[in-house]
């Protein structure tokens, strides 16, 4: 198996792009991520999209997109894997370089959601879930991971209030990011005061529904090597996908992310560390439950303990385990299929020391995790600078 | 949900029919042929007795399309008594009242109906659980 690098990368501000069709947005991402690397020509395009057919009307992302970037003759598929999708198209990349098929690959993750109203976007959401039996019955995905917060909180006698920390982390963290959608800080008390969404799950727990693209080049060692321009090589170092049942009632234990688990201890194994070496943890705080649980599953908190790091500041710029460092879903935002490659972009900036002000300390292990649903697809990524 | 969806899941909606394993003996629902827990063969029908308790629950205020006019409606993870979970809307009852571990029952009430000239669809919900009564003499 060959080493595979990240060579570049682009992403777009994340928001409401009005003023920007799906496949603009993917251009606005991949075009400065070519021009990072050095490339006018890629071997192949793996586009990481979940909804395009629902909200856009438009599949076949693959080949529109790289006909739209001037790419067109070459390799390019859509990856879908809901939530997941933008690292389960990574992963394909990287499966393609590693394997010696390809020597440059272009990622690139985008989503269009705000084209549609918000009943729409909500039932097309829920297709992450188990259409017949938990879609269908009226329950919307925001609605399925309140159960698992209110189960959470009754089994480890924890307040509503312990999991605003993450939210309070995510807002101050993005202030520092360019490209993040809210870029404010909030206070706990604001935390506290958010309009209930779907008891127990405020506005503050819940990433935005909005737009964005990302893209990254990913390149062979030999190519690499010749081509960075004097920036810190990132490898990808471990790249494992795992999966569970799609419906939460089918889950072994629904409070155990069993696909985090799976994938996060390949990936360890991949690269040769535990999460004690990690130096930063991009997670997937699509809600601030699953932020709790995917530190749980991935080995940096005893069970019903993950809430507990972030009251204690361990999740911070600073902390012994900081995440979501340039915003997370929460507060850069989520624009679904477009998130897995965001997180990669972020954590590369890390790894190479050009998080600005958002700079953690000595980075040079990365653990990016991206989910599907509420934990069907959950793949895991570690960066590594050289 | 399509003619022909609502029509082959029809069982499952309005009488909670699963399966159950032969080989490792545990109740399945919904119905999926290959048992989770052993990975062998499972196609033997099983109807569930609707009785359960409730695991976690939410009220759902910013429904998906073709909810809207139901909107608030209390859903749960109902734990039944033979083992499966499901997914369903508690109907019957107050959101106040509603608790985890609290025993539910499952009863068929109207899910949605597609317009005016479409589908109506019926499924489970699940209610508290009422106490026998004594016949009145």
């Amino acid at each position: 198996m060959r080493s595979v690098y990240i060579a570049g990368y682009g992403q777009t501000p994340v928001g409401e792009q009005w003023q920007r069709s799906l496949r603009h947005l993917a251009h606005d991402a991949i075009m400065p991520a070519m021009q990072d690397a050095g490339i006018e020509r890629a071997d192949a395009l793996y586009v990481g999209n979940m909804l395009s057919g629902e909200l856009v009307g438009q599949e076949h992302l693959g080949a529109l997109v790289a006909d739209f970037v001037g790419l067109r003759g070459i390799e390019a598929i859509k990856v879908e894997a809901a939530c997941g999708s933008g690292a389960a198209a990574l992963r394909m990349g990287y499966i393609a370089v590693a394997g010696g098929i390809h020597d440059v690959v272009i990622v690139a993750g985008v989503e269009k959601m705000t084209d549609t109203v918000s009943k729409d976007t909500t039932a097309a959401l829920a297709m992450a879930a188990d259409q017949e039996y938990e879609a269908a019955e009226g329950v919307s995905f925001v609605a399925l991971n309140a159960m698992l917060m209110r189960r959470y909180m009754h089994v480890y006698d924890v307040p509503h209030s312990a999991f605003g920390y993450f939210a309070v982390n995510a807002h101050q963290n993005a202030v520092g990011n360019p490209n993040a959608m809210f870029r404010r800080a909030i206070s706990l008390d604001t935390y506290l005061k958010a309009p209930m969404i779907c008891e127990p799950i405020n506005l503050m727990d819940s990433s935005p529904i909005c737009d964005g693209a990302a893209a990254v080049v990913l390149m062979s060692e030999h190519l690499v090597r010749s081509m960075n321009g004097g920036r810190r090589p990132v490898r990808i170092a471990g790249s494992a996908a795992g999966t569970d049942s799609l419906a939460i009632h089918d889950r072994r234990d629904p409070l155990w992310l069993e696909a985090a688990w799976i994938s996060s201890q390949k990936a360890y194994q991949q690269a040769g560390i535990t999460p004690a070496d990690v130096d930063l943890f991009e997670l997937h705080d699509a809600f601030t439950i699953m932020a709790a649980l995917s530190l749980e599953a991935s080995g940096f908190a005893e069970r019903g303990q993950g809430v507990r790091l972030a009251q204690e500041g361990e999740i911070t710029i600073e902390g012994r385990v900081p995440v979501a460092t340039m915003g997370g879903l929460k507060a850069r935002g989520h624009p679904v299929g477009a998130t897995g490659v965001y997180q990669i972009v972020e954590a590369a900036q890390q790894v190479q020391g050009l998080a600005g002000p958002n700079q953690v300390h000595d980075v040079d292990i990365a653990l990016v995790q991206n989910i599907g649903g509420s934990g069907a697809t959950i793949v895991s990524h570690i960066l590594i600078g050289e | 949900m399509t003619v022909a969806r609502s029509w082959r899941t029809r069982r499952q909606r309005y009488s909670l029919v699963g399966e159950r394993c032969e080989y490792c003996h545990n109740a399945i629902f919904p119905p999926r042929d290959v048992c989770p827990h052993c990975a062998e063969p499972a196609q033997k029908e099983f109807a569930l007795s609707g009785k359960g308790t409730i695991f976690s629950f939410t009220t759902v205020f910013d429904p998906p399309a073709g909810f809207e006019r139901y909107a608030p409606y209390p859903v749960a993870l109902v734990q039944l008594d033979e083992g499966p979970m499901v997914t369903a809307q508690l109907t019957d009852v107050v959101p106040e009242e509603i608790s985890i571990g609290m025993p539910v029952e499952m009863v068929t009430r109207r899910l949605n109906e597609q317009g005016d000239e479409g589908l109506i669809l019926y499924s489970y919900k699940f209610r508290p659980t009422l106490e026998p009564q004594a016949a009145i003499v």
